[in-house]
């Protein structure tokens, strides 16, 4: 058993704050602003849709100090052990000048009512730190996450276009400071657990892997917090009690990324963000939807372990992952055991789980040569949207024939559901238009949609075939176009 | 002072610059204080509202004792709580509750939690045992017609001619009928107020309202106490975009009530989804149209009804509807019009102001009419717009019979056809749709003409109160109020160009009703107009003191004393205008003045459907291009290129701002954002994680926004300006007629698509299915 502190401790800004009486449901954005009366960082939706809440928060991650943006509304402070919070207070330098994204904000004209603002001075500070010359595209990507009511976006566009004319990145307070705080991150990791009990509620911080293991055996109906995009959600929208809480995303094992020949292995706190690479390098097909997975706060908090955990119809990724045959690895105790993803979602709410596991990691295989695959995401609003229907599709085709399909689909039933009447009608037969053609109306055997805000069952249906009409498209005559192309627009 | 000296501040002559915007170094650094981060008094209590779970009924029982006991809880208000009148009306019709008995709409507020902290009132209110005794309830304005319910409001009718004639005899003739969706105004800071109680019958109130005096109104109603023993404050908000018109008054309602019965500060502030929820959007139409046109296009008589969904009560739906109707022509003339407003009552919340007021709403559905008449001609658009502008003999009167006398669109569109190159990218786009890919493109130019005034005579009035301190600082306050608009902006400018003075001599105070009272909301885009014309009625009064007062100290005439570059000079003697002012109030000058200003010339007689309600009018045009995804409706907007009109701009880097929000927020409400309400009468999409506004990268990828420089008001309004606002966001119809374009692309544009709004991804892509099963080609 591991060391026990009865204490959560970070840094905020450039002060110690030690904190031994909080409930798990605290949020980061609730204790800045009625703990601390640091009010700049303020509450738009409470539900990490509108970035009005961005601070940065910087971790410790292979032993290096990385900063991101996140939603504070949904960042519970159980997760921040051992992290450095900088919130738009310490912008300014002593001598009361402003940073230089504030100053490009101010001479772009780039605020209005200014109450999403301060949100967007941060979400382009953490893009500034890394990225000092961005380019459209990746400063719009950046803001995915921050919503303006006022201007229409442009000047803000401009603004962080311009930031780099204020100043240096190295001359940045938070580049100064780095090893300084990296150090006291350093110290502050202590390899304890934390366990804090406030009134009947209970918070666990664990050490380890193993002594997660341990805390979940022990309190099976504890709720498991990752990077809190949808837990966060339980709290401030459901007012639910999620006590007992163990807090997960610090364990440095589940940020684990490994790579095979022919197949990756994700630890389950991989966060999208951290992915990004990966799926540059090894999975180059999911490079446009990956962007289009919530906004850039989302993308940072949120895990791929979450995202299958908690049995979404509509998550994101469940239908790449069970297109590629991904498994998920159940850790209950010292034992492991692994579920084809596909078998995992067994009704809606309902997965294949045992009181006291928890997702450990998930193997991805990778397409093999002769695959194509491809997955697409339809959604009201292009970016930060939930998806209306999201699918993927993998096809082995050898000499013109479909030889094997697997074709998964969100949005269309009450879990992330392979199209298996479709994909009996693809194989075996030649990869041309008349096939395909058929095989759409296979469709409605295999799904019966709902009509919700987000879309009707006709037009989730009618999407459904015509995704599957731009798969074929695109794998038949790679320079067809298809898609919308942003950045080539007009 | 601890910030930055703006290189704007110490400018003296700073009309028609580009002037920062007042706060813009303290809503970077955070520092500009919202209601929500003021220091709070000791002790004080936080408020949550319990809303109803049904859309139409009575509550048979209303059981609050768990919610009483909870922990952290002192206490609840229900309708019986309220010491006055339990209503909130802004219109004095008695529709509007604080705390419902008969429910009209799912969410409406029935009672209230008082508790030691936000979270506790909220976890107490969800606690509430009601019983209710449910009735049908109607969402839809269609449904709402069907079933014969009431209208929430007199109805207006705009006639001339003989439109019953002209659709007879008319070459051509058409009909149809469009739905345009509401919108929510998702200003980032939700509604708020904190009350704080004071002697005998006093509260303060500190209200994110655009309408501080009907705050205050409100407020003394239902306490049962005079007005002046309210006093409402406002510095700024966190955007409002009329949705803090009326909107705020329960709110402050509620807090002052609290405030009273417990002697102690009280704060409520709703989460997000229960404010979108419980507060009012702008209003959803069913348009049905009749139009006989010639074969050039020319149109010779119109026939329109304009059927709203007001929701429960009247609040603005009178207005709003009536300023559709207002709007229906945009730029065209119809020789012969028949125009009817149905404002509808709806389980649904009661809808309210938003940016234009109607007046999209209804020139969406003037829009869709020429669109229907190119379609039929196989003709672009812009050609039947062009034939059918204001102008020429005897084509210069609006259905209410108000003359066109400013026109310039033609001007306008001419300019913005050249410079955006509008033909050729039209022949582009063509060509590129007859490649029939997957991806088809469409393009649109439209007009905007809006009318600035108040429809509300008597809200066309503004007062401003200024003082010069004895060491030259000088105090700025109007009856306006700050939402983000840079209203407190543009008005200093005016003041210190009036004294010529640098900006950051004169301090901006908070809206506030016991230093101007009896103030009209900032809405109807008349801020600047008004206020900026009360304070510079306010600056002249204590100039023409300052000059007596110089002439009889040193001898001068009154033309001999001028006030420039901080100083002022009589004869041949100069003073800077802090020693000036010394000297001035050693002699006992008064260094204070309240101004007043008024609109002249307007007039309208709403029964008989005649008058000039408006001063003038304000004009734009824009181009929009888009591209759409036959496999799925989505889309992005390629470019759009704007020629706007604001007159002569008190500050073009302002008026810029408005004009790109406007058009993007105007963009928004008719593609992505939807409002969509369950079969329980449910609104489901009630954060931003279900209604969709646009993001940065919605915004156009190309996006040239240019003022029309040579543009200035004919009306004597401040400094020749124009109000900008609103007439902006309806630019934004180019971007809904372009998605028509490329719709209509996939049937050879033989048929008008007939896009509703908002049209969604769903939408254009069931409009797509829809013309290619037509089988035109």
């Amino acid at each position: 058993m591991a060391k026990i502190r009865n204490q959560i401790r970070f840094r905020l800004n450039d002060q110690l704050i030690e904190l031994d009486d909080i409930t798990p449901a605290l949020t980061l954005l609730d204790f800045l602003r009625l703990d601390q009366k640091l009010c700049g960082t303020k509450e738009g939706c409470a539900e990490g849709d509108c970035g009005a809440c961005t601070v940065l928060v910087g971790r410790l991650s292979g032993g290096e100090l990385v900063y991101e943006s996140v939603n504070a509304c949904i960042r519970f402070v159980g997760s921040l052990d051992a992290c450095h919070v900088v919130t738009v207070e310490h912008l300014k330098s002593k001598d009361g000048k402003l940073h230089p994204v504030q100053q490009a904000m101010v001479d772009n004209h780039a605020s209005q009512c200014g109450f999403c603002t301060p949100g967007f001075v941060m979400s382009l500070y953490g893009l500034w730190m890394t990225n000092p010359k961005p380019s459209n595209n990746d400063i719009e990507t950046a803001l995915q996450g921050n919503l303006c009511r006022c201007t229409g976006y442009e000047p803000i566009i401009h603004a962080a276009q311009s930031i780099s004319k204020n100043g240096k990145v190295d001359d940045d307070p938070l580049i100064l400071e780095r090893q300084s705080v990296k150090r006291q991150l350093v110290e502050l990791s202590d390899g304890a657990r934390v366990e804090i009990h406030y009134s009947d509620e209970l918070l666990i911080v664990p050490s380890s892997v193993e002594d997660l293991a341990d805390a979940r055996q022990n309190h099976p109906d504890s709720t498991i917090v990752a990077g809190s995009t949808d837990v966060g959600l339980w709290v401030t929208k459901m007012m639910r009690n999620i006590s007992p809480a163990i807090f997960i995303s610090h364990l440095e094992e589940l940020h684990g990324i490994n790579t095979k020949n022919d197949s990756i292995n994700v630890g389950a706190c991989v966060t999208y963000t951290e992915m990004q690479g990966l799926i540059s390098s090894h999975l180059p097909q999911l490079k446009e939807y990956w962007n289009r997975i919530g906004g850039e706060q989302v993308r940072n908090m949120g895990t791929i372990g979450g995202n299958v955990a908690n049995g979404s119809p509509i998550g994101d990724t469940p239908p790449i992952l069970i297109a590629l045959g991904a498994t998920v690895t159940l850790r209950c105790g010292k034992k492991q055991r692994s579920v084809l993803l596909q078998e995992f979602f067994i009704d809606y709410g309902k997965q294949d789980r045992e009181p006291g596991d928890f997702v450990e990691s998930i193997n991805i295989p990778l397409p093999a040569k002769g695959d194509v695959f491809a997955a697409y995401k339809v959604s009201k609003r292009r970016d930060e949207d939930i998806s209306a229907v999201c699918s993927a599709f993998k096809l082995r085709i050898s000499d013109g024939v479909v030889s094997d399909a697997i074709i998964a689909f969100g949005g269309m039933a009450g879990i992330p559901k392979r199209a298996s009447d479709v994909e009996a009608e693809l194989i075996g037969k030649p990869w041309n238009e008349e096939n395909v053609s058929k095989a759409k109306a296979s469709f409605d055997k295999d799904f019966t949609p709902l009509s919700d805000w987000r879309a009707s069952a006709e037009y989730r249906a009618l999407i459904a075939k015509n995704l599957l009409q731009r798969f074929f498209l695109e794998s038949t005559d790679g320079n067809s176009v298809t898609r919308l192309n942003r950045d080539k627009a007009a | 002072m601890n910030r930055q000296a703006n290189i704007t501040d110490k400018m003296v002559s700073p009309v028609n610059r580009d002037v920062f915007h007042d706060s813009a170094h303290k809503h970077v650094s955070g520092e500009a204080v919202y209601i929500d981060d003021m220091v709070e008094p000791a002790g004080l209590l936080h408020v949550y509202l319990g809303l109803s779970q049904i859309a139409n009924g009575s509550i048979k029982s209303l059981d609050l004792s768990k919610v009483q006991s909870a922990s952290g809880v002192l206490g609840v208000l229900a309708s019986d709580d309220i010491p006055g009148s339990n209503d909130v009306s802004p219109t004095g019709k008695h529709d509007d509750p604080v705390f419902a008995q008969k429910i009209e709409f799912h969410g409406q507020p029935i009672f209230a939690v008082i508790a030691e902290t936000r979270e506790a009132a909220r976890n107490a209110a969800a606690l509430a045992k009601v019983e209710y005794d449910t009735e049908p309830h109607i969402t839809d304005v269609a449904a709402a017609r069907e079933a014969n319910y009431p209208f929430v409001t007199e109805p207006l009718t705009l006639k001339r001619g003989d439109a019953s004639t002209g659709l007879k005899v008319a070459k051509n003739r058409l009909n149809g009928q469009m739905r345009v969706g509401g919108q929510d105004h998702f200003y980032l800071e939700g509604h708020i107020a904190m009350a704080i109680p004071g002697e005998d019958d006093d509260v303060t109130v500190y209200s994110s309202t655009q309408h501080p005096s009907e705050v205050q109104h409100m407020v003394a109603h239902v306490l049962n106490v005079s007005s002046n023993a309210v006093t409402v404050n406002i510095r700024r908000m966190g955007g409002a975009f009329g949705g803090k018109e009326t909107q705020s008054n329960l709110f402050a309602a509620v807090a002052a009530v609290a405030a009273k019965k417990f002697n102690r500060a009280i704060k409520i502030r709703p989460d997000r989804d229960d404010d979108m929820v419980a507060t009012g959007k702008r209003h959803d139409f069913l348009v049905d149209y009749d139009v006989g046109f010639e074969d050039n296009g020319r149109i010779s008589a119109v026939d329109a009804t304009f059927a709203a969904r007001c929701g429960n009560s009247a609040d603005l739906s009178g207005p709003v509807t009536d300023r559709a109707l207002f709007h229906a022509d945009n730029c065209y003339y119809y020789p012969n019009v028949l125009l009817k407003s149905q404002p509808f009552k709806t389980n649904t919340v009661s809808n309210t102001a938003f940016r234009g007021f109607g007046g999209p709403q209804g020139m969406v559905g003037g829009e869709r009419i020429i669109e229907e008449i190119a379609y039929a001609l196989g003709k672009d658009p812009l050609e039947i717009r062009k034939v059918n502008f204001y102008g020429g003999d005897g084509r210069d009167v609006t259905p209410y019979h108000q003359q066109v006398s400013d026109n310039i669109v033609g001007r306008l569109v001419e300019e913005l056809e050249a410079s955006s190159d509008y033909q050729k990218r039209r022949k582009a786009v063509l060509e590129h749709n007859a490649k029939q890919s997957v991806v088809r493109k469409g393009i649109s130019l439209t007009p905007v003409k809006f009318g600035i005034s108040f429809t509300a005579t008597w809200y066309n009035q503004a007062g401003a109160l200024v003082h010069i301190y004895n060491d030259g600082s000088i105090h700025l306050n109007h009856g306006g109020t700050e939402m983000g608009q840079g209203l407190n902006t543009k008005v200093a400018q005016v003041l210190a160009d009036e004294f010529q003075v640098a900006l950051d001599s004169i301090k901006i105070t908070a809206t506030h009703t016991g230093k101007v009272p009896n103030t009209s909301a900032t809405a109807a885009s008349s801020g600047s107009d008004l206020n900026g014309m009360a304070a510079a009625n306010a600056a002249q009064q204590i100039k023409a003191r300052l000059v007596n007062f110089a002439c009889e100290k040193y001898g001068v005439k009154p033309d001999q004393v001028r006030f420039e570059q901080n100083k002022v000079r009589f004869g041949k003697e100069t003073l800077e205008f802090p020693d000036f002012i010394k000297a001035a109030y050693m002699a006992r000058v008064q260094l204070s003045a309240a101004g007043f200003y008024k609109t002249p010339d307007i007039h309208w007689d709403r029964e008989a459907g005649t008058g000039r309600p408006f001063y003038y009018f304000a004009y734009g045009a824009a181009v929009s291009e888009v591209s759409i995804d036959t496999l799925t409706g989505e889309y992005h907007v390629d470019r759009a290129d704007i020629l706007h009109d604001v007159g002569r701009s008190l500050n073009p880097a302002i008026d810029k701002g408005q004009i790109e929000g406007g058009f993007v927020q105007g963009m928004g409400w008719l593609t992505t954002e939807e409002l969509w309400w369950d079969d329980e009468g449910r609104l489901k999409t009630h954060a931003p994680s279900t209604y969709k506004i646009p993001l940065a990268s919605d915004r156009p990828r190309i996006f040239n926004v240019a003022l029309a420089d040579w543009s200035e008001n004919r009306e004597m309004t401040i400094r020749r300006s124009k109000a900008v606002g609103e007439p902006p966001l309806m630019l934004a119809i180019s971007v809904l007629e372009a998605l028509s374009m490329a719709v209509a692309s996939v049937a050879n544009y033989k048929e008008c698509p007939r896009l509703d709004a908002p049209a969604t991804p769903e939408c254009v892509l069931m409009a797509v299915e829809r013309l290619k099963g037509a089988e035109h080609v």
